[in-house]
């Protein structure tokens, strides 16, 4: 889908609210709340994060103030956009006795939202491919997750400036949105001395068709260059860095790492990690009953491989010790997930090290195994 | 519902010392009480009604910690008229915040607080309900939820296992989607290595988790502790927070002694 970049002007941006609300979409994207710039639903660009970016390191973020108006200055926040693909919490049936003793069975019926994602990076946009082989391929299709996927619109954003604990570029996720990664429409906000304007470019057909609706023109070749410099000095500015080299053979080679044990000293086991990862997609379900007992409800909740119940089998739970359950986690995002999905299960957000509450790193830590023990 | 009480199998709510907030929980079910009432009969609950029905008990739910030697022995009639004994809060669960007393000195402090501690009858500790009995099930939380109070009665009328996730706070943060007010804010916070089951309440309104639910399933606290020291959290304050509510508790109490 090549075609010329166009320019949108900072003072037209809400024209694109306009156009998304009009076509019925609701406009999910980042705004400040409690100190930190999370996702939820927006009603016009003054929602947005204007002005404000955050700083992050192992087990730190700090919402700042920017010395400028930018719309989309920050990094990645605590949440991702998994939360409107794969809710926390989904009513799967309910299911009621009746007079005779029947059961009948009812789906879940609720309507299936129509999102618009406002700000979404090249590292998410990853996350999500992932999540699509996930729940969509192998032949068994989640329906939620499709309905919700299938009815939603991206426009995507490319990074201006990297966090502390970014790595995409060693991950080969960002920070560029390449065209081959599914959006509809990507972003590149440019402020100079100037101006202040977003050179956009088209991700799909749809993105095409609200594109030709915003008043644009098409952009200059300095304008373009600026976008494509943006991105680049992005990509140099890395907060981490991790060699994905052979990281599926080394990972299954060093199962019994002294590091493994080491680690447990710090792990806390609370799963944050695996709450705010873009891409883990771990669920349990549970039953409910109401006091007459003649009406039941199945509800599924995001679960993570840190709890104990995780791995109960009849007789107990397979993975007692911290040190199990971390490098069950490890390895499944590194290597096996590989075997299993046909990709790494990281995008190299660096979400699982900024809101570690103790700041374990992942980067760090498979250094450490490349290491010799 | 008439003529069907006879099948209807009897629930006990029973009180130690405790401050009675459990079983205001199950009061304050206010949309779901009369349908609790109908499904299962309220045989010997004084803080609701004063009609007493003889055991036993199919269902008890105990709440408060044993302080005296009348308790220790009423605890264990209980249990004999009691098919099934659940105890509700942090006081049963775990001696509750009277179990500061364990490490004072009673009777000096018997002395400076009541003018004649002489007719005082009381033990030198304040201990939870499976010190002395058998326990079925343990609720936590300071007070309990009044949701997973119903939880667990529905769980024991259908016979199934109850809803009770037992890992940290912090995933009820995440399904809620607070902000992290330790790793964002810079508050500390226990709830990397408390119980869920608030709904992680504290920190969704900017506040640092209090432990009122006890340790969770696999408590951390030497890391956790850490990660306070570093964000220049005193000894004498870290103690404070870990012997509180739950500070009887295995975990927190073994976290606080390193701190005193």
């Amino acid at each position: 889908m090549r075609e010329e970049p166009q320019i949108l002007q900072r003072a037209d941006f809400g024209a694109l609210f306009t156009a998304l609300q009009s076509r019925g979409f609701t406009v999910v994207g980042p705004t400040v709340v409690d100190q930190a710039i999370v996702y939820e639903e927006l009603d016009s660009v003054e929602d947005l994060p204007i002005g404000w970016t955050d700083e992050q390191d192992a087990g730190r973020y700090r919402l700042r103030r920017r010395d400028d108006e930018a719309l989309f200055g920050y990094v990645v926040g605590p949440q991702s956009w998994k939360q409107f693909f794969h809710p926390p919490h989904v009513k799967l049936f309910g299911a009621s006795r009746d007079r005779e003793g029947a059961l009948r069975f009812e789906s879940s019926n609720e309507e299936t939202p129509r999102f618009a994602f406002l700000g979404a990076r090249s590292c998410e946009l990853h996350g999500m491919a992932i999540q699509d082989r996930v729940f969509l391929g192998s032949g068994y299709v989640d329906s939620e997750y499709a309905g919700r996927r299938e009815n939603s619109f991206t426009i995507a954003v490319n990074c201006g400036q990297a966090g502390g604990t970014c790595f995409c570029t060693s991950m080969n996720t960002g920070p560029k949105v390449d065209a081959g990664i599914p959006h509809d429409l990507a972003l590149t906000e440019i402020l100079d001395e100037e101006r202040h304007y977003f050179v956009v470019t088209v991700g799909s057909e749809a993105g095409r068709e609200l594109l030709s609706e915003l008043p644009t023109v098409p952009a200059a070749g300095p304008e373009t260059r600026a976008a494509d410099e943006l991105v680049a000095k992005t990509a140099r500015e890395m907060g981490r860095t991790m060699n994905p080299k052979g990281v599926k053979e080394l990972l299954y080679q060093n199962l019994e790492h002294p590091r493994w044990e080491e680690l447990a000293d710090r792990c806390l086991t609370c799963a944050n990690c695996t709450m705010v990862c873009p891409t883990c997609f771990c669920t349990t379900v549970e039953d409910v009953t109401d006091l007459t007992g003649e009406n039941a409800e199945r509800w599924r909740r995001w679960d993570s491989c840190f709890t104990i119940d995780f791995s109960y089998l009849h007789g107990g739970s397979v993975r007692q010790s911290a040190k199990s359950r971390y490098r069950q986690w490890l390895t499944h995002k590194f290597a096996t997930w590989q075997d299993q999905f046909g990709s790494s299960g990281c995008v190299g957000c660096g979400r699982c090290i900024t809101w570690c509450p103790v700041g374990i790193d992942v980067t760090e830590e498979i250094a450490a195994i490349r290491e010799e023990p | 519902m008439k003529g069907e009480g006879k099948s209807k199998q009897k629930l006990a709510v029973w009180k130690f010392a405790s401050c009675d907030g459990c079983q205001l929980s199950l009061l304050d079910c206010e949309d779901e009480i009369l349908a609790v009432s109908e499904a299962i009969e309220i045989a010997n609950f004084p803080e609701a009604t004063r009609r007493v029905l003889p055991g036993p008990y199919d269902l008890s739910l105990v709440e408060g910690s044993i302080t005296s030697q009348h308790d220790a022995e009423r605890i264990r009639q209980v249990r004999a008229e009691s098919e099934y004994l659940i105890t509700i809060g942090a006081c049963a669960t775990a001696g509750g915040i009277q179990a500061l007393r364990n490490y004072r000195d009673v009777r000096e402090m018997a002395s400076v607080v009541y003018a004649s501690p002489q007719y005082l009858d009381t033990l030198e500790t304040s201990t939870a309900i499976s010190d002395h009995v058998p326990v079925d099930f343990e609720l936590r939380g300071c007070p309990v939820n009044k949701q997973q109070l119903l939880e667990v009665i529905l769980a024991f009328l259908h016979r199934r296992k109850p809803n009770i996730a037992t890992h940290s706070v912090c995933v009820e943060c995440k399904l809620r989607g607070n902000v992290c007010v330790m790793t964002a804010h810079g508050t500390p916070c226990l709830g990397p290595v408390t119980q869920a089951g608030c709904g992680a309440i504290c920190p969704a309104y900017d506040r640092g988790c209090y432990g009122c639910f006890g340790p969770m399933e696999t408590p951390n606290t030497a890391a956790l502790t850490a990660q306070w020291k570093a964000m220049g959290v005193s000894d004498p304050d870290i103690l404070r927070a870990y012997r509180s509510f739950n500070g009887y508790a295995e975990a927190f109490k073994t976290e606080a002694e390193k701190h005193e």
